[in-house]
Formats: structure tokens, sequence, C-alpha cells
């Protein structure tokens, strides 16, 4: 599904990763961990193709083809999905209309037929409960107002629309209650698929407890230095970063 | 992603309105003195006092300076008033006695803008008073809208027909005198369209005019007046598109809306001339003056206007509120890209006691685009217990284009108030990117947000003015983001 390869990314003329492998099948879900300023946020955003990020070396092959020469939303189309740390506020649009707009953009992408506005309805209903949303969230202006919590329930509302075949989620467990944890990894887990992949990059271990990782990674410097199953994560939880800082050494 | 240059490429989508039609005109010859005044007067076979009114305003104007007009915000070479031809009128052998008998060239024009002038139209509501160049050339559902007592024809039938009516009201809510451009028009004015609705009458369907400037060359001076009687209720839809010139085509037209004792207009328009090309090459200058007047008690008068062409919009929809409880409003979007300039707001004149008034503009700047929103509220002495609210926001895309806020207060009585609430914002970076996360493409993505800041200004068009309007705006700003 995503096959990262040595991959070296500058941010204003500073290394961030310097020589990022990693190698995610479909059906898996990786969790990424490490410190902060150690390049999490830079790799989903990378993936993404947000701008200012320089790539200087290495390479990205999702479903077998080159992903860094792609425009945003020609990715977004082709499957990958961000699940943004802080999501953006739009105000004046409608949330229900924009999720409309992108799920029928990436239907139209994927040979759909787009949703007419009463199948639309009745389809974001039914997601919002799923997650335990109110639906006045759905005619609410895009994440204008909304709580921390709330507006990453909205990021999980849209993957869950969007089906996307790689879902990267970028610290979508900080600011959230142990509550809205469980209903957001729940929304998580309910895409898992075998033709679907999970990235998900996070700081505390918790979120692992509900959304368990086939494999956990350490990304320290701006390098994967370990890697291991879901065990790696909880040892990571008790005993901090520094042993395995020492061990890349 | 560089989003200036996909606000670039958004920007670039040619007029899509630029044809000119090959029809045989009755044109006169360049210039301006009495004698084409009389001219247009007898062509028209005006009275006598109407000739004199036109006489009365070219002596005026002519003392008049088009630099004391120039006060705005725009800036724009010097007009040169006798090289324009103040008279055309397409070739029309006899009476028309039905929609088949107009030119087929005209209705052939009328089509390509998707302008629903064919019958099928009853069946949507919609009355439509076709005016090619300065002369009405059809008019429907006239027979209709005359059983409820309703007057809807061209201006110069009008005068023909109900005389006293145009003479009462002509000039009453705009002065002959009133400012250089309104004035020369009171001279030279063509034709326009004429709406009476009788007391108490709610009129069943939206009025629609098309104003159309076609002919090379010819300035175009449209006079419309809208008088609804005690308790009456009308909505007038205004819709403007021209073919592309390569020459500044001047367009100085007047507006005035008398509303009675209860009576409500509404009045909206979405106005897409000719904005000139992405170099700022030609273009219609826009010098209109509208102004409704709230005669009557608990009277309303409702401007809707969504500005998206013209090289140059200057241009003020006001409300006189002359009747206790009266209510005056203005919504607006204003839009201007590559180098167009729109100098627009509204003037809130409270005169009776509990007078109400909301302006609502919405102003959108982007390429080399200038935007001023220039604003009057002004409370007199006597308006007690007078109330304001002003929302006044501006949306910037790319960073070449200016917006500017102009709002004058003017309270005479402690009693008013008055709120005045201005934002400026911009499209930013984080918000197309998330966007285009989500699959959209640049250029929806402007579109969505622009058009989620318009939406309080949409919200108040008749529902298919709000799609055209949504139309425009989106072909306006092709090019926009990059």
């Amino acid at each position: 599904m995503l096959e990262i390869r040595n991959l070296h990314v500058r941010v204003e003329d500073k290394p961030i990763l310097r020589g990022v492998d990693l190698v995610i099948r479909a059906g898996e879900v990786h969790a990424v961990m490490g410190p902060n300023g150690s390049g999490k946020s830079t790799l989903a955003n990378v993936l993404a193709g947000r701008e200012g990020y320089e790539v200087t070396q290495g390479s990205v092959l999702f479903r077998g083809k080159d992903l860094l020469s792609l425009a945003p939303e020609a990715r977004a189309r082709a499957g990958v999905f961000l699940a943004f740390q802080y999501p953006v506020e739009i105000p004046g649009v409608g949330n229900s209309y924009f999720m409309k707009a992108a799920l029928n953009t990436v239907r139209e992408a994927r040979g759909l037929p787009p949703l007419d506005a009463i199948d639309f309805l009745k389809l974001v209903k039914q997601k919002a409960k799923e997650l335990e949303m109110d639906e006045t969230f759905l005619s609410r202006s895009v994440n204008e107002g909304f709580s921390g919590g709330e507006k990453k329930r909205n990021e999980i509302l849209q993957l869950s629309l969007l089906e996307p075949a790689l879902a990267v989620l970028d610290e979508t467990d900080s600011g959230l209650d142990i509550d809205a944890l469980r209903v957001v990894a729940d929304g998580v887990n309910r895409l898992r698929s075998p033709e679907r992949a999970v990235l998900a990059i996070t700081h505390y271990q918790r979120l692992l407890d509900y959304l368990v990782p086939d494999r956990t990674h350490v990304l320290i410097g701006g390098r994967i230095a370990k890697s291991g199953d879901r065990s790696l994560a909880l040892e990571l939880e008790k005993r901090g970063y520094a042993w395995i800082e020492a061990e890349a050494q | 992603m560089s989003s200036t240059s996909d606000i670039a490429a958004l920007t670039e989508r040619e007029y899509q309105a630029g044809f000119t039609t090959a029809v045989e005109s009755d044109t006169v010859p360049p210039g301006l003195d009495e004698s084409v005044i009389a001219l247009i007067s007898g062509k028209k076979g005006e009275p006598a006092w109407l000739l004199d009114w036109r006489l009365k305003a070219f002596r005026r104007w002519r003392e008049m300076r088009e630099e004391d007009a120039r006060w705005a915000k725009v800036k724009f070479p010097p007009i040169d008033y006798q090289a324009i031809s103040y008279y055309s009128a397409p070739k029309a052998g006899k009476k028309l006695a039905s929609m088949d008998e107009v030119d087929p060239e005209i209705r052939k024009t009328f089509e390509k803008l998707g302008i629903p002038l064919s019958e099928q139209k009853l069946l949507a509501g919609v009355a439509v008073d076709a005016v090619f160049d300065s002369v009405s050339v059809a008019t429907t559902f006239k027979a209709k809208l005359g059983e409820l007592g309703i007057v809807f024809c061209s201006f110069s039938d009008a005068v023909k027909s109900h005389p006293e009516l145009v003479r009462k009201y002509l000039g009453s809510v705009v002065p002959y005198s009133d400012n250089f451009f309104a004035t020369l028009n009171s001279a030279v004015f063509t034709d326009g369209s004429f709406v009476y609705v009788p007391k108490g009458v709610r009129c069943p369907m939206e009025l629609s005019t098309y104003f159309r400037i076609n002919e090379a060359k010819t300035g175009q001076f449209e006079r419309t007046l809208i008088v609804a009687d005690e308790g009456a209720y009308v909505s007038y839809l205004e819709g403007c598109t021209a073919p592309m010139r390569d020459e500044n085509q001047l367009h100085a037209a007047v507006v005035e809306l008398v509303a009675l004792d209860d009576a409500t207009i509404k009045y909206s328009t979405v106005q897409n001339w000719y904005p000139g090309d992405k170099d700022g090459r030609g273009g219609i200058y826009n010098f209109v003056t509208k102004r409704g007047a709230c005669r009557g008690a608990r009277s309303k008068i409702s401007w809707t206007q969504v500005e998206t062409g013209s090289a140059i919009t200057w241009k003020y929809p006001s409300c006189i509120l002359q009747g206790n409880d009266s209510v005056g409003e203005f919504y607006s979007v204003a839009v201007t890209n590559h180098y167009q300039q729109a100098d627009t707001g509204t003037k809130m004149i409270h005169i009776g006691r509990n007078t109400k008034s909301t302006i609502v503009s919405k102003g959108i700047a982007a390429g080399h685009g200038s935007q001023a929103y220039r604003g009057l509220v002004e409370v007199n002495q006597k308006a007690t217990g007078a109330r304001n609210h002003s929302q006044c926001d501006s949306l910037l895309i790319g960073d070449k284009c200016a917006a500017h806020t102009f709002p004058y207060l003017e309270a005479r009585n402690s009693s008013a108030q008055i709120e005045h609430e201005a934002t400026t914002s911009k499209i930013s970076d984080d918000q197309l990117f998330y966007c285009r996360q989500r699959g959209l493409s640049s250029e929806d993505a402007v579109n969505l947000i622009v058009n989620g800041f318009c939406k309080e200004v949409f919200r108040e068009l008749p529902m298919e003015f709000a799609v055209e309007a949504q139309k425009l705006l989106a072909v306006t700003l092709e090019g926009a983001v990059g």
C-alpha cells in the first residue's frame, strides 16, 4: 500500500526527516510514536502534500505509484486521507455541504455516481450517529466554534464518509477525553479491512489500547529508531524514549 | 502548490457573454446638444412637459463638472461625452403582436444568454420585459398582470399610457439635478421599465428585465420607475450581461422606487457587464443612481445586488426612510478581479420615527481588483427611535488586491442606535490545503469559501437568481488562485 524509502525532508532549510523507511501493507495498522520534534507531523504533512516541505531525497510509493509527484487533491482522490492535528475552520461553509462536495469529488474519481442530497443526508446522519455526534454539527460551519474534541470527531466523520485506502491520523487522540477516544478509535476500527491501511501518529500509547496496531515504530531525530509490535508501545510508556535513543547510538 | 498561481489560473477564464448581434440599428450620430434631445423626445412621441424636463436637466448638466463626481475611489480616463451616440433602437417596422415576431437575431442573442423570454417562462412565474439596446422589443404576460391592475411596461409606453403617474413620480426620488450622471440620464434617457402596483395588490410573479448593451459606442441611459401604492408588494429582478467590447462603454442609469403606506418593494440585481480583459482593457463604466423612497408609514424597500461585472462600478442603492416605522435594507456582494474597480455601498436616510435599516455588504477582491464600501447612515433630528445595523465584510484573494471601507455615520437624534461591524479576511493557505486534502481543486475550494462568505446575501435573492449569482461568482473568480 505505502512504501517510504530513505525519505529526507527539509522545512525552511532545516532537515527534519533524515532517511525514513516504512512499508505498510494493505490491511495493516501502523503506529508511529516519538518525542516532540522527532518529525512525526512532518511525515503526515509530506504524505498529504502540504506546501513548505521540501523532499530532498528518497521516494514514496502509494499503491505502486509515485505519490510525491501528485497535487494534494490528486492524492486525496487516489485514496490518501489526513486527519489533521489542527483541523481548519471555514466560516460560512456548511459542514455537511463541505462533506458532500468532498465525497462526490472522491466518488467521481472512483467512477461512482454522485450522491444526491437525500442519500447523502441519510449517510452522513448514520455516520454521525456512530460517532455519537449531534446532528447540529452538520448544519454548522466547518469546524467553526467546535471544541478541540469536536474538531477531532469531525475529522473522523469525514474519514468514515470518504473511506480512503490509507488513513493518516496526525495526533487525532490529543485533546480527547477517554470516552471520546474510544468513540474515535471505534470509528477508525470500523474502517479496518483487508483493503485499507492506517498510519496512526500519536504521542501516547492509550490510543493503541483501542486501536491495536500491527506494528509500532519509534521516530527519533528524523529516523525510525526502532520497530516492534504492540508491546513496544507499552514499553515506551513505562520507560520513555531515552533508552531507545541510547540503543540507537 | 502555490496558492497565488492557483488563484491566477482561476481568473483567466474569458467573459462568456461576449458576442455581438447583427441587427440593423437606427442610431443617431455622436454628439449632444438640445437638438439631439429634441430628436430623442420626438422619436418617442413624448409630450411637451417631458421634453421640457429633459431640457432643464440638460441645461443643468452643462453647468456641472464631471470632476465633482470623481470623489469615489475609482480611476478612469476622461470621457468625451460628445463622442457618444445618445440614441440607438433596433429597427422594428411594425408593432409586434407576439414573441414569434421578434427579430430572430435578437431572440438568438437572448437564448445564448439563457434569458427566459419564451412563453414557457409563464410556468416559472417570471414576466420578462426585454430591453435590447434602448428600446423594448417584447413585453410578455401583460394580460395577466393587467387583470390585477398592475402596470409593467417600457418607460416609453408608460409615458403614453399612464402619463399622470409618470409625471407625478418621475424625478421625485432622484431629482434631475441630483448628480452629474443622473442629470445626464435625465436629459437623454431612452427607455427602461415602469412598474405600478395598485393599492392592496400583491404582484404574483417576480418582474424581470434584462438589459443589454449591444451597439458599439452607444452609451446606455436607462430609466426605471417603480411605484408600489398603499399595501402593495412587488419583487423586481434586474439582470445584466453585455457582449465583449474593446472600448469602454458608459452606462449611467437611474432607478427610482416609491413605496407608499404599508407597501414593500424588493429590488434584486445581478450585474454581469463586460469587466474588461485580464489586463484591464475595455469594460463597462457603470455609474448608476439608484434610490428608493419609503414615503409611507410601515413601508419597506429592500435592495439586493450581486455585482460581478463592469470595469468600474459606482453605485449606491439608497433608501430615504420618510414614513414612520419604515424599513430599508441593503444586501450586497461585489466582486472585483483583474483590474476591476468597485466603489459601492448605500445611503440610509432616517427621517421618520422608529425607522429601521440593515446593511450587509460583502466585498471580494482578487487579482489587482480594488474594492471600496462606502455607506452613509444618517439619522435626522426628528427620527426618534431610529435603528441601524451595518455589517461590512471584505474577503481578499491573493496579495495584489485591495479592500477599503468608508462608513459615514451622522446621528442628530440622541435616541438613535447605530451598530457597525466590519471584518477583513483572506482565504488562507491552510483553508485551501484543508479543502484540497479532501479532494477539492483549488478552484472549487475558493468557490466554496466565497459562496459561504456571501451566503447571507444570496439568501435574499429569489431562488433562480441565487443559482445564477453563484455561477457568475465562479466565472468571475476563475484564475484567482494558483
